[in-house]
């Protein structure tokens, strides 16, 4: 079977989430972070902030990818939509939740295109098309210099937070609500028919079709799915960065958001949490042994270096992800 | 009329670079069925290796000779260190590959020489000469097809001509056959990366001074025309490369002539979505369905 | 005389259930042999193992006292070993003559291919002509061809009659006696058509379930109805 998306291992990972009742992991999920969010300084919080942001877009494209077995390199494009969308809203209307549900359904919208394309491509031609996608996308911003301000980006306007929180606590309490509701809803609509009839195309897409599944609307819809998944991300995203440009959604975004689905283990949702923590971590660390070092170069280079280097040797070495490297350690136990 | 003419030997040139490039990715699909994603970042690598070189020994040239010969033990480099080891069951996984050595080109590159654009000297004047009174084309462009003119015709020889040529060919082709005829296949796949490698080199030498300067993520745009020149050519076909290539070239220039340069990146989006849904097998190729 | 080939107690097949068991079997300069057998009995998988397409558990394999065990398969063809594949190899996507090129492409300096156009005047008609524009007999006279080519001195051959009209294959088999008779070449003949491989064999070699049951001469095999009847099913 193909190794980035090996059925067993799905299928075990399945089971495990079948037991676990998947309300009861995100209320404990919501307690968890807002206890955080009271024990951890500010820096923190909004890291646990930026994670949540993260966590959307990754569980969306490991559904993507891992259950449905379609690769997007898009995705960084499909947040810069979000984003967008939202600092446009909010300059106008200054309305918060409408403004996320608005740059969701924009980007869905957008997604919908894109995946009524991907649907008929299929290996490095998909791969190539999204790619073209994280490329050209952020240039549109000079194409419409008038709407987009070009380089420069646009500020977005929010209302401040309650008076009894802190700014990092209301941003780590939108974007963790945002991330449990579309984990919840991903688990949801991957144990029923959805998410059967995605592993089956991704599976042997004739054997599918044989079996009355429509391959094409199976795709369309997974790939619709985690466009509304990373057009949250990136509302979520202009949140916390109360501005947006396209040099905050370049092509290695995109690369970093795959890294963050192949080292999480694709088709996991748990591997989405692992990915989008070591999204957040790695660069962290990657800071701060720039800053020790005294070299401005090195920050954000050798995270950079770091992701790539990590993406190929678990290629290499563990094609399905360090999860599916966890798992001969679980069943020893047994 | 003056302008269009302008346009059009100006989108040659870029074609022709295009070409160049749309031909390396052609080779390793044909030889490995990988699209090397990477290889826009290999180029830009060997660029800058190319531009020190020539910061150093004050020679344009010298710099240009490393920045091929870079090409060729780079792009052996990676099939030897990193490819050969790509379980193939999955496509997907020389793609992720792929792009994982992207991310580790880019970081290194930008923790030695920065993430600032540097200038790229040209070896030529840009500035067009006139021809009866029309401005047509520049010495820059007259090397530039020169250069891909010979690579072209070196690579016809070398497959067609040369007994190397054809255990490369047969390797791609039928790897376990050629095998029992004593063709060493694991060497002529090494050969293939070398050889497209240098040939993304020499074209990412030619368009770097253009319009892009030196920069990480320089080669970032044209890897994306050249995926959809070679895609328009099909893939498999290097004439189609070729053909594909100039076709781009010919409508980016008219595009960025008459409707403004930031159109030009969604002009390139747009055309690799026609291609892919209307002519998904190229507008040369034999065969073969998209699915590969 | 010592033995061309010589395979003694051969083990090989995929990961940990091998096809083939303890087999061995020698082959003389100027022999024709043929591995007969059912579908399944492991025929392919002995030609893929002497060349090199498949890991070898255990034994022995040496041509001229010279051990061939551990060959790469690219140096096969420098030892004289010429392995004509199932369902022929032809490389589709080049010419005639680029195939037969190919063949002897390890010789330097390179040997004309004269001599093969000679011996199949078809080929030579047809050299411009694409491998996926032949008919399979011409598929099979290129593959043949090719492997003459190297100018081996053992020739391995998969199934050369399968797809094949009866007047081709006959053809065929006429042209491998000559070929032996004329320059000595030794052929190691896989084949589920018995009756054409025993036309030209010297020996018979029965298979069943990765087992040699039984060796003979070609002649014996054909005239001793028990043991056609016990081996053969005819």
């Amino acid at each position: 079977m193909t190794a980035l998306q090996d059925r067993t291992r799905t299928r075990a990972a399945h089971k495990a989430q079948a037991r676990l009742n998947p309300y009861l992991v995100i209320a404990a999920g919501a307690v968890v972070v807002v206890a955080l969010t009271y024990m951890l300084p500010p820096f923190r919080t909004y890291q646990l902030a930026t994670v949540g942001a993260y966590l959307c877009v990754t569980a969306g494209l490991t559904v993507l990818t891992g259950l449905n077995g379609q690769l997007s390199l898009g995705h960084g494009a499909l947040m810069a939509t979000g984003a967008y969308t939202l600092a446009l809203w909010q300059n106008k209307f200054n309305l918060l939740l409408p403004g996320i549900l608005v740059a969701i359904v924009v980007t869905t919208a957008v997604g919908a295109v894109i995946g009524l394309a991907a649907a008929r491509l299929r290996g490095p031609y998909l791969a190539g098309l999204t790619l073209a996608v994280a490329v050209v996308v952020p240039s549109i911003t000079s194409t419409f210099d008038e709407t987009f301000n070009s380089d420069q980006g646009l500020s977005v306007i929010l209302n401040p937070p309650p008076d009894s929180m802190t700014v990092e606590q209301w941003q780590a309490w939108v974007c963790w609500g945002g991330a449990l509701l579309t984990v919840l809803a991903l688990a949801l609509l991957t144990r029923g028919r959805f998410g059967r009839d995605m592993r089956a195309v991704r599976d042997d897409e004739t054997a599918a079709r044989l079996a009355g599944v429509s391959v094409a609307r199976t795709q369309v819809l997974a790939f619709v799915v985690s466009a509304a998944c990373a057009g949250l991300a990136g509302a979520l995203f202009a949140v916390i960065a109360q501005s947006v440009s396209p040099g905050a959604f370049p092509l290695t975004l995109s690369l970093f958001l795959l890294m963050a689905i192949v080292i999480g283990g694709l088709g996991r949702l748990s591997g989405a949490l692992i990915g989008a923590v070591l999204l957040v971590a790695l660069p962290a660390v990657a800071h701060e042994i720039g800053e020790a070092a005294g070299s401005q170069r090195l920050e954000g280079n050798l995270a950079l270096t770091f992701f790539g280097v990590v993406l190929v040797v678990v290629m290499l070495a563990a094609p399905g992800g360090l999860a599916s490297l966890r798992i001969p350690f679980k069943k020893k136990g047994h | 009329m003056d302008r269009f003419l302008f346009l059009t030997f100006d989108g040659l040139s870029r074609g022709a670079v295009y070409a160049a490039f749309a031909l390396a990715l052609v080779l390793i699909w044909r030889a490995a069925r990988i699209v090397n994603f990477a290889q826009g970042a290999m180029a830009v690598a060997t660029a800058y290796v190319a531009y020190s070189v020539a910061d150093a020994t004050g020679s344009y040239w010298i710099g240009f000779l490393v920045a091929v010969v870079a090409g060729l033990l780079l792009g052996a480099g990676v099939e030897r260190v990193v490819m050969r080891f790509v379980d193939h069951s999955s496509p997907l996984n020389g793609v992720v590959v792929a792009l994982g050595l992207v991310l580790i080109i880019q970081g290194v590159l930008g923790m030695i020489y920065g993430n600032e654009f540097r200038p790229a000297a040209a070896p030529f004047s840009r500035d067009a000469f006139e021809i009866g009174g029309v401005a047509l084309l520049s010495r820059y462009d007259l090397f530039v097809f020169g250069a891909v003119g010979a690579v072209v015709v070196l690579l016809t020889l070398l497959f067609t001509r040369t007994p190397t040529g054809l255990r490369m060919r047969a390797a791609a082709f039928a790897p376990d056959v050629s095998r029992l005829l004593g063709v060493p296949v694991g060497g002529m796949l090494t050969l293939g990366w070398a050889l497209a490698a240098a040939v993304g080199s020499l074209a990412g030498m030619l368009v770097i001074p253009t319009e892009l300067g030196l920069h990480p993520t320089a080669m970032d745009i044209v890897f994306i025309s050249a995926f959809t020149a070679a895609v328009l050519g099909g893939l498999d076909s290097p004439i189609g490369a070729v053909l594909g290539g100039l076709i781009v070239g010919l409508l980016l220039s008219y595009i960025s002539g008459y409707l403004g340069a930031t159109v030009a990146p969604m002009a390139v989006l747009a055309l690799l979505v026609v291609v892919l849904l209307s002519r998904p097998d190229g507008l040369f190729a034999r065969s073969k369905a998209r699915t590969a | 005389m010592s033995a061309l080939l010589e395979v003694e107690g051969l083990t090989a097949g995929y990961g940990a259930a091998p096809v083939l068991h303890d087999v061995s079997l020698t082959v003389q300069p100027g022999e024709i042999v043929a591995v007969l057998g059912a579908n399944g009995a492991g025929k392919s998988t002995l030609l893929r193992a002497l060349s090199g397409l498949l890991p070898i558990q255990k034994g022995r394999i040496s041509l001229e006292d010279r051990d061939l065990t551990k060959i790469k398969v690219e140096h096969l063809v420098r030892h004289g070993i010429a392995h004509v594949p199932e369902g022929r190899g032809v490389v589709t996507e080049l010419t005639v003559e680029e195939n037969l090129r190919l063949g002897g492409l390890w010789r330097k300096p390179q040997p004309s291919l004269e001599p093969i156009y000679e011996l199949f005047p078809r080929l030579a008609e047809r050299r411009t002509n694409e491998g996926h524009q032949l008919s399979g007999g011409e598929r099979q006279m290129l593959a043949i061809g090719r492997a003459l080519a190297a100018q081996p001195r053992l020739l391995l051959l998969d199934e050369p009659s399968l797809g094949l009209a009866p007047k081709v294959t006959a053809q065929i088999m006429a042209l491998l006696r000559d070929l032996r008779d004329r320059t000595g070449l030794a052929v190691l003949l896989v084949e589920q058509n018995v009756r054409s491989a025993l036309s030209v064999a010297d020996q018979g070699i029965v298979l069943s379930l990765g087992r040699i049951v039984t060796r003979h001469d070609a002649a014996t095999l054909v005239d001793d109805a028990e043991l056609r009847h016990a081996y053969l099913g005819f």
